[in-house]
């Protein structure tokens, strides 16, 4: 069952990325080119997804588990760590230039082409390697 | 290009119904970086099958909806150096900082994370500096 519902939360999200546009990449880099010509339309997929996700997590509120019957996330932690700024500018600077960031390079994996492949393998590549990079960050940076 | 603001938003509320189903249904957040890089390094081998099943969801749906849209181009560009550099970009990044745009952004600005509006802040800014890098001052991309 709980396959089952991955899948379709899984499908929900590649749907709503194809019928965005998000997998168009002129659209991201549009939207993150404040100086050409700018596309607002990031902003209304962004605007659209947190009504549900808003109400979602307001009922984890009134409920003790999932359907599934596994517990909710924790509440999110609020440390703001060298990590956690350092990668998501390294994140930031590679969706500009690519205008790719995960869900959506999956998404269009039956329509993106050689580029998209080349995105992908590297951007698995670098997944698999950041567990050294972690530990050798930890070690430079004690963490706090 | 007109009702292109409302294909995102139609688009959003669909994306942002499938996190609401995968956070009610498995007690679990949607990010996509956390569940593609659990299957890469290992972390996320407990929920291995739940994760495949995801990313097949995800990659499935679009190729369904192909036929209805005639051709879907996604304008990836053949700069064979800049695919790789983004790509290990995105996938270190994500990793390290344990989000993306559907994690950090989709389900953690909407519970109010702070580290979600911190990382958000931090990649849409990068995102468009590198674009005015990249395309305005060296006109890479």
């Amino acid at each position: 069952m709980r396959n089952l519902f991955a899948f379709i939360a899984g499908g929900l999200f590649g749907t709503g990325l194809f019928i965005s546009g998000m997998t168009d990449t002129t659209k991201v880099q549009g939207w993150l080119d404040v100086f050409g010509a700018w596309d607002p339309t990031l902003a209304f997929v962004m605007g659209g997804a947190m009504i549900p996700m808003v109400i979602a997590w307001l009922i984890t509120r009134r409920r003790t588990a999932s359907l599934v019957g596994t517990p909710f996330p924790p509440k999110p932690s609020t440390k703001i760590d060298s990590k956690l700024i350092v990668g998501s500018l390294m994140f930031g600077m590679g969706w500009g230039l690519a205008g790719l960031c995960p869900g959506p390079s999956i998404a269009a994996l039956s329509y993106g082409g050689t580029g998209l492949y080349i995105f992908v393998a590297a951007m698995l590549t670098g997944m698999a390697v950041t567990p050294i990079l972690r530990a050798r960050l930890d070690r430079a940076v004690p963490a706090e | 290009m007109e009702q292109d603001w409302i294909w995102g938003l139609i688009g959003g509320l669909v994306i942002g119904t499938g996190g609401a189903f995968y956070l009610l249904a498995n007690g679990r957040i949607m990010g996509a970086s956390g569940i593609i890089g659990g299957l890469i390094d290992g972390t996320g081998h407990d929920t291995k099958w739940e994760r495949i099943a995801f990313l097949v969801g995800l990659a499935l749906l679009p190729l369904l909806l192909l036929p209805l849209y005639g051709t879907v181009d996604t304008h990836v560009t053949s700069n064979v150096p800049v695919l790789i550099a983004a790509g290990l970009l995105v996938g270190i990044g994500t990793r390290l900082a344990n989000g993306c745009t559907s994690g950090h952004g989709v389900c953690g600005m909407s519970r109010l994370s702070l580290r979600g509006f911190a990382a958000t802040f931090a990649y849409i800014f990068a995102g468009g500096v590198g674009v005015i890098i990249f395309r305005h001052l060296l006109g890479v991309i």
